[in-house]
């Protein structure tokens, strides 16, 4: 084969496992749309804020240090122990249920029944709290984050490829793994939605609000329910986009690339997140390996938006999504 | 006692049309207007030019550019840092290619281009709606910084790939570059936003503005009553980035004079106009005036605060900041969803009936 193909080959597979990650992202955001027909925008920072609270507390951390320090002129910084990976994991999985049953509490119990897009600016309003708050608590330089999994080249799928192609694809053995945990997600999460009680609530209440109300489904219950169910999905992508880039500012930033992965696959439909996810990671990368080079590059910055923006042209729901009909 | 319709009387239709028809109320602006060009520029200084007032004037047209579209037309749009980018680098180039021509003129002509653009990027929101829109005008975000940061052309092959303005006047008063006294930006600057607020003012209590505020009720209905969503969606798109290019070329020539854009003109600007008129309220004039002068203000004085008084340290300060800024966002939306103008509009029902209960 020549190789420019296999190098499109490696850059388009590379591009399946982005979008692997960005579809992690968009699973957070197609749930509360589904349950709540909010469009968290805010779903970013809280991965960002999920993978510093799990820095945070793994390398125990005092929560607040700089704030206390200042204020009253003390000087602390550490408990001084580190915390096993599965431990850190647990209670930053706690913090993030504590954080969904205080979002309803605070924010969304008061605003029932708001227009759509007042709901969105709220959650905008949510994401520059978060922002603060997970810098405030935990510092606001970039963090590594470590829980152990494996990184760097797989030597398994460069020897195959190379006798094969007499060329070795290089993948990175985190973006494999990040495959297979959304790949548990996904399936976990659908037997969840269509197996168990709460689940069966939880789509009784994406269907028709009023209605589930009335046979006595708690809606207040199933907010909190399917929050902590996102807050859970954003540290799973804050652990791996955090094990891959360290955990910083950017990565609040990858809410954004998420938002045309939604919209290619339509906001009410998880597998439209993965398939959307994927389109977009393999389109960004093939685009950046052939265009790039002629236009100046670093076309990622915005080629999602682009081609998510010609798609609904033609297909204003998006792939998977709900057709739109409207009513005077 | 004072703010009453009664004993006002009108005689003549363009009495009874006018925009402030209640007495007080046009004292009030009179009265504004009065100490913004008459005595403000006496007073001012560097500091407060720079942190207060040129901010406060540029973001007052950004946000009643957006307010045209998102307020009045109900099309959301997260690309006004991107139009503003559009602005400032029309009149960066305008500037540098005609030097001889006055500033005012160029502002206006960036402006101009940048309805252009806007028009080009409003097109898809005849076919897409709500939040999908949104998140398309995330393209003309991203792409228009990206473009003004790869094609060296728009920064005229400057090495630093910064643009920045040359000094350039009006009337032989400069208000650009290193010599341009605070007076003179403040006067420039307030020129403009005046002409352009009365302009919105009118054209949103017309036909036209009729007509947005038609599709952004219901599109469909307004189109069955015979509204056309072409004329009527871009003419909004049009008028509006028209006010944002304004803005940008203003925020790059006179206040900032320097500018990187990915630093200046970022997503961050766009959220920064769209939380101006979520506070100050969707669809109103003096809303974006309103949500403008908070957004620039409280930062500096939260940084007077916190920095100033308790002598914390300038990132901790931003990150309080920061969380205040968005718990205010929240706590605005659930206490008073229509924003400082609602809170206006009732204190003024108060104050007619003041000092009677009923």
């Amino acid at each position: 084969m020549p190789d420019q193909l296999l190098y499109a080959m490696e850059a388009g597979l590379n591009g399946l496992m982005a979008g692997v990650m960005y579809a992690l992202v968009a699973l957070g955001f197609v749930l509360i749309f589904k349950a709540s027909g909010i469009f968290n925008y805010a779903q970013g920072v809280l991965a960002l804020f999920a993978a510093l609270t799990l820095v945070g507390l793994q390398d125990g951390q005092v929560p607040f240090a700089h704030l206390i320090n200042a204020v009253f002129g003390t000087d602390l910084h550490s408990f001084g122990w580190t915390l096993p990976a599965v431990v850190a994991i647990a209670l930053a999985a706690g913090v993030m249920v504590l954080l969904a049953v205080v979002i309803e509490k605070l924010v969304l119990q008061h605003l029932v029944n708001q227009a759509p897009i007042i709901l969105f600016m709220a959650t905008i309003g949510m994401a520059y709290f978060l922002e603060g708050l997970g810098d405030l608590m935990w510092g606001a330089d970039i963090k590594k984050l470590d829980i152990g999994l494996p990184q760097g080249i797989n030597e398994t799928i460069d020897t195959l490829t190379y006798n094969a192609f007499g060329y070795g694809f290089f993948i990175d053995n985190l973006d494999i793994v990040a495959t297979v945990v959304a790949a548990v997600l996904v399936i976990s999460l659908t037997l969840f939605s269509q197996y168990t009680k709460y689940g069966r609530a939880l789509r009784a209440v994406a269907d028709d609000h009023q209605a589930a109300l009335s046979v006595g489904i708690s809606l207040r219950f199933i907010w909190v329910l399917v929050w902590s169910i996102a807050g859970i999905v954003a540290l799973v992508a804050g652990i791996m986009w955090g094990s891959k880039s360290g955990v910083q500012f950017s990565l609040s930033l990858i809410a954004l690339k998420a938002l045309p992965v939604l919209m290619l696959g339509g906001f009410t439909s998880i597998p439209g997140a993965i398939v959307g996810g994927l389109i977009i990671g393999m389109g960004e990368k093939l685009f950046e390996f052939w265009i790039g080079p002629m236009i100046g590059g670093a076309t990622e910055n915005w080629f999602a938006y682009v081609l998510a923006l010609v798609f609904l042209v033609f297909r204003p729901q998006g792939l998977f999504g709900e057709k739109i009909i409207e009513r005077v | 006692m004072f703010y009453r319709e009664a004993g006002d009387f009108k005689t003549s239709y363009v009495e009874d049309s006018q925009t402030f028809p209640i007495r007080f109320d046009r004292w009030r602006y009179y009265a504004v207007v009065i100490l913004a060009v008459a005595v403000v520029p006496f007073f001012i200084n560097d500091y407060w030019a720079n942190a207060v007032f040129v901010p406060f004037l540029i973001y007052a047209i950004a946000a009643i550019g957006l307010n045209i579209l998102t307020g009045y037309c109900g099309q959301v749009s997260l690309g006004t840092g991107g139009f503003m980018a559009v602005g400032a680098y029309a009149c960066y180039k305008l500037m540098t290619a005609f030097p001889d021509v006055s500033i005012l003129i160029h502002v206006l002509l960036a402006g101009g281009i940048t309805a252009g653009v806007g028009v080009l990027f409003g097109l898809p929101s005849l076919r897409i709606k709500g939040f999908y829109l949104a998140v398309a005008t995330l393209a003309a975000q991203f792409f228009l910084v990206w473009l003004f940061n790869k094609v060296p052309w728009f920064y005229n092959y400057s090495a630093s790939g910064q643009i920045s303005a040359p000094e350039r006047s009006v009337l032989g008063v400069a208000v650009t570059g290193a010599s341009a006294t605070a007076s003179a930006k403040y006067l420039f600057c307030l020129a403009i936003l005046f002409v352009l607020a009365w302009l919105a003012r009118n054209l949103t209590r017309g036909t036209v503005g009729r007509k947005w505020m038609a599709i952004r009720d219901m599109d469909i209905a307004a189109e069955i009553i015979g509204v056309n969503p072409l004329t009527t969606k871009l003419s909004a798109f049009a008028v509006s980035s028209f006010f944002v290019g304004v803005a940008g070329a203003l925020f790059f020539s006179v206040y900032l004079g320097a500018v990187e854009v990915g630093e200046a003109f970022g997503i961050q600007k766009s959220f920064l106009i769209l939380f101006m008129i979520i506070i100050g309220g969707l669809g109103s004039i003096f809303g974006s005036f309103a949500g403008a002068a908070f957004l620039v203000l409280l930062p500096v004085l939260l940084k007077n605060v916190l920095v100033g008084q308790l002598g914390w340290a300038t990132d901790l300060a931003a990150h309080v900041e920061l969380m205040i800024v968005g718990a205010l966002i929240v706590v605005f939306l659930i206490a008073e969803p229509h924003g400082m103008a609602q809170l206006w509009r009732l204190a003024k029902e108060k104050l007619r009936l003041w000092p009677f209960p009923h």
